[in-house]
């Protein structure tokens, strides 16, 4: 096996170029190696200490968050926990606290699986994906990112380098819940994030869903916005159940029937819009959700 | 192809002969007779690997020795102060934490984590520090009492 340690982007580029595939916690690529999943790439390009990846930074049209920045960085810097409360809770959700201390936004996004926690957060910030390559760059929304599962758009000569996300309006929160067999070290049973925009009496004014682990690929709920603005917050949750469950096209497997997937990814969704109609009016639910409320407890 | 690498291991610079796919625990354990660090499930689901670069846990059965060169490794052969037993060592054997002993380097190693970012966790904030780690012996219950015992000392 080739290895080379690249300490700026264009030395990654230049190696991705020349076939490496890069790895900086190797959560992913090592341990899929170790179950068989497929083997390591002949060629890799170690990214983590590549300069200028691993910020977030603010500016005046939203928060750049560097494709470096670990889940364990993501679950308590305030730049994320504050507006982007729903990337917070799913990155605290990941692995173990070495997996998490490791383990990276870009890695999880490019792992591309359906279960990933990040996806669906990502996705309801309507997040952009900034890919580098050595003859440019180019930026797309992420969820365009995700062809199907493990399998993304990008090139193998292309590079995430960072996540766009917009400034969130006032009266807005986020939140994901997931349903979990064990919390630690295992991944979603089904998952659902919501970001919603309250107006001043609390009924909703817009708002996004999009659901892990029940298609190919992270996928969107579509038509909630027109269906949800104007309504109280519980109506407005139990219309989200329904089209959520209804979109859904999981599969069977060890973690569980199609069937039972269908209607616990609808649970799912109601709790993570309810639980971010509450952060939107002000309420303080810790990170992640499925620990401050139990993911059990309707309240 | 095997690669010269130096990888400093508590404390002391170690070099090595690898091929760069080999995972920092097979390297600790066979090449440098660091036999502390034990191999569990080798697929991340144990903990009983554990191991610190840069003071962070890392499960070491799914890293890459050549990803840890110019970083500082701990293992649970450099958690001993001097010729004594630290703190945290020594109450695990108080309070019943040890049984098989075989996750015990892991549980070890991720509690001195979790005390070197907070000195005075929770019981929450203990439980989820050793999260990443299995017990299949103690029920857990001794190894809780271990370090709650160890942040009182303090």
């Amino acid at each position: 096996m080739i290895f080379a340690s690249a300490a700026t982007i264009e030395e990654a580029l230049e190696a991705m170029a020349d076939g490496a595939t890069p790895i900086a916690g190797g959560t992913d690529l090592v341990v899929g190696a170790r179950q068989g999943k497929a083997p390591l790439p002949t060629s890799l390009v170690s990214i983590d200490r590549v300069s200028g990846m691993s910020g977030i930074v603010q500016a005046s049209d939203g928060t750049r968050v560097g494709a470096l920045v670990t889940h364990g960085a993501l679950m308590t810097d305030a730049r994320v926990v504050g507006p982007y409360t729903a990337l917070a809770d799913a990155a605290a959700l990941v692995g173990s606290p070495a997996t998490r201390y490791v383990g990276t936004l870009g890695g999880n996004i490019m792992n591309a699986s359906p279960a990933m926690d990040t996806g669906a957060p990502l996705v309801v910030f309507g997040a952009l994906a900034e890919l580098r390559c050595l003859s440019g760059a180019r930026t797309l929304p992420v969820a365009d990112l995700w062809t199907a599962p493990g399998v993304t758009s990008a090139r193998s000569d292309e590079l995430l380098v960072a996540v766009h996300l917009e400034l969130r309006p006032s009266r807005s929160g986020s939140a994901y819940v997931r349903l979990e067999y064990r919390r630690a070290m295992e991944i979603a049973v089904v998952g659902a994030a919501a970001s919603v925009v309250l107006e001043v009496d609390g009924t909703i004014a817009t708002g996004r869903v999009a659901l892990s682990a029940v298609a190919p690929t992270i996928i969107e709920v579509e038509g909630v916005a027109g269906m949800i603005s104007g309504l109280p917050v519980e109506e407005a949750g139990s219309l989200v159940q329904e089209v959520a469950s209804l979109q859904a096209v999981p599969i069977s497997d060890l973690r569980g029937s199609d069937r039972y997937r269908r209607h616990t990814v609808g649970v799912m969704a109601k709790r993570a819009l309810s639980a971010a109609a509450r952060r939107a009016a002000g309420e303080v639910i810790g990170v992640p959700v499925n620990r401050a409320i139990g993911v059990g407890s309707e309240s | 192809m095997r690669t010269a690498l130096v990888l400093r291991i508590n404390g002391v610079d170690s070099p090595v002969m690898v091929d760069p796919s080999r995972d920092l625990l097979g390297v600790l354990r066979d090449e440098l007779g660091l036999t502390g660090t034990k191999e569990g499930c080798d697929d991340c689901e144990c903990g009983a690997c554990m191991v610190l670069v840069d003071g962070g846990p890392v499960n070491s059965c799914s890293y890459l020795a050549v990803q840890a060169v110019g970083r500082s490794i701990t293992t649970i052969e450099g958690i001993m102060e001097g010729d004594e037993l630290s703190a945290l060592q020594r109450n695990m054997i108080v309070e019943g934490g040890v049984q098989c002993g075989f996750c015990t380097p892991g549980m070890i190693v991720s509690a001195q984590a979790l005390l070197a970012s907070n000195p005075v966790p929770t019981e929450e904030e203990i439980r989820i520090g050793l999260s990443g780690n299995l017990c299949r012996c103690t029920g857990y219950a001794g190894i809780l009492s271990a370090v709650t015992r160890t942040v009182s000392e303090v």
